[in-house]
């Protein structure tokens, strides 16, 4: 495999292997929480800042303590630990900085925890054995990633309901998904450019 | 072996690190610093933000009346609040009826203190104090009930109104880490200011009937605060008809030992149901108060009489009873102590019966 450079890996984590599009990962808050622009951008820059944040951590943590100490089958816990202390963190300084963001967001900020794009993120560096650098470009830009796509989803939705009458049955999570596949279809064009895997 | 223990230590390791990392981002960002909370247009507290209103008022000896300790479990620590609350959460919403939420009303356990706040709060709350207390007697009334008899040390009086409650303070023991409050009607006469009774019945694994059951013994200080709730005798001169079951024979005795002194002539009918003999206790008590009161009597009923009990009063459950005595409920009032499920037959019960929803009176045991 070539070695990608921190910022080649940043742009295709973005565009041509946005995890949320292609891998379908953190599917629930992207559905939950898409409906309004603002929230959407308050999310995204959340977890862009816990995916950036927790990828260098978690990949420190791997290098310099699972390996050495052959504890390499204990990452799911230490990465979802790690990832759940960078929630609370990120909840208080969020509660703190903009409460109408905090109450916006509700109950979806704790969830982050669990947003399955995150830990994805941090496994996927360690099995495809990236570098610090290029575990740096990866988190940083599968957190773009994701908040590009919420927030053009947002964009989407906050139009759709402005403007289109959506068939009855369609409505709510029907026609979310349909734009969810719609947009995936799209980023698939970006395929090519540069391969991750 | 070993490949366990380094494991063990990693995750212990990395787990109090982080932790250690999340106080220190508490103690930076968290403390909003000062925030003043006017009450009634009033007084004012200033105190430190950050915790929930109802932790940091009980802080400045505002008592707010609460069963679960502050869990969002019970909705009994509403408070009016006019500005600084934020949005409505969650966690609140199905506690609160809609003119209660035009009216204001938070849960004061989830609202945070994070700015200056007026809130409104009933006058007689500012009478609720803190009471240290020493324990007088403890007495088994059933199988799983037991009285407790509290001296008061610190005040040494309380005053209460018949049918009120205090909260008692678990302290941390086995069953759990902080302190939790818990809510039980006193039993005893009002006119006794410097002791009171409370009837407590045992329920498996409950963190403070485990506490008074298994712990408490004669001697022992105890913590309180009180006395709360509207519950107790109107002032009509209307049929009286109470019910109650279990443990909830308490506020009824304290209401009917007060009538007693006062010789009231309203005519009172007690309904008290109980499973088996065994569950029946204070009968002697109140036939004597039926000697006392000329228009008072006692009807208690057994769901399940045993062979052993040679019963020969009422059978069936309490509703049944109260169904066969009770033609005509529309001029009568009631006041009733229970669980929810009796609550619930009961007040159905009495509605068909004519008696209109507001002369019923009850304290739900959540």
């Amino acid at each position: 495999m070539q070695e990608l450079g921190f910022f080649a890996i940043l742009f295709s984590a973005v565009f041509t292997n946005n995890i949320l599009l292609t891998n379908y990962l953190g599917m629930c808050s992207f559905l939950g929480c898409s409906r309004e622009i603002k929230t959407a951008l308050g999310l995204g820059s959340a977890v862009i800042f816990v995916t950036a944040a927790t990828s260098v951590l978690n990949w420190l943590v791997y290098a310099f303590i699972l390996v050495p100490l052959d504890l390499v089958y204990l990452r799911f816990i230490v990465f979802i630990v790690v990832i759940a202390a960078f929630v609370q963190l990120v909840e208080m300084i969020i509660e703190r900085v903009s409460e109408p963001l905090y109450n916006a967001l509700g109950i979806f900020l704790p969830l982050i925890t669990v947003n399955c794009a995150i830990l994805g993120v941090s496994l996927f560096m360690v099995i495809r054995e990236y570098t610090f650098t290029q575990a740096a470009g990866y988190g940083l830009g599968s957190g773009a990633g994701w908040a590009l796509a919420i927030v053009a989803m947002a964009g989407i939705r906050q139009r759709l309901a402005q403007r289109s009458r959506i068939p009855r049955g369609l409505e709510g999570p029907g026609i979310a998904l349909i734009i969810a596949g719609t947009m995936a279809l799209a980023f698939m064009g970006f395929n090519g450019m540069i391969n991750l895997n | 072996m070993s490949s366990i223990l380094t494991a063990v230590a990693v995750i212990c390791a990395i787990n109090t690190a982080l932790a250690i990392l999340l106080l220190i981002a508490e103690a930076l960002i968290v403390d909003t610093g000062e925030c003043r909370i006017t009450i009634n247009g009033e007084k004012e507290l200033t105190v430190n933000g950050g915790r929930s209103l109802l932790a940091t008022l009980k802080d400045e000896q505002i008592f707010i009346p609460s069963a679960c300790g502050g869990r969002g479990s019970c909705g009994l620590c509403k408070v009016a609040v006019r500005e600084g609350a934020g949005p409505l959460l969650p966690t609140e919403t199905p506690w609160l009826t809609p003119e209660e939420r035009k009216a204001g009303i938070r849960l004061s356990c989830q609202v945070k203190v994070r700015r200056d706040l007026s809130i409104k709060i009933p006058d007689e709350l500012f009478s609720v104090r803190q009471y240290s207390t020493k324990v007088e007697d403890i007495t088994d009334l059933t199988h799983d009930i037991k009285q407790v008899t509290l001296k008061l040390l610190d005040p040494p009086e309380i005053n209460f109104k018949a049918g009120q409650f205090i909260q008692i303070e678990v302290p941390p023991y086995a069953l759990t880490d902080e302190p939790v409050y818990r809510a039980y009607s006193i039993s005893s006469d009002p006119a006794e200011k410097d002791r009171i009774e409370l009837e407590i019945r045992y329920v498996p694994n409950g963190i403070c009937t485990t506490y008074v059951h298994k712990r408490l013994k004669a001697g022992d200080t105890v913590t309180l605060n009180g006395p709360y709730g509207e519950f107790g005798l109107s002032d009509s001169d209307s049929e009286i008809i109470c019910i109650a079951g279990g443990s909830g024979m308490a506020p009824i005795k304290s209401v009917l030992l007060e009538m007693a002194r006062a010789a009231n002539p309203r005519r009172c009918r007690y309904f008290f149901g109980a499973r088996s003999g065994r569950d029946l206790f204070l009968a002697d008590l109140m036939r004597s108060l039926e000697k006392k009161l000329p228009n008072f009597s006692f009807i208690p009923a057994l769901s399940s009489p045993q062979p052993e009990d040679r019963w020969d009063g009422e059978t069936g459950m309490v509703t049944e009873v109260v169904g066969r005595h009770v033609k005509d409920a529309s001029r009568a009032e009631a006041y009733l102590c229970g669980s929810p499920l009796m609550i619930d037959a009961c007040v159905k019960l009495l509605r068909e019966k004519g008696m209109p929803e507001d002369k019923i009176f009850y304290d739900k045991f959540a």
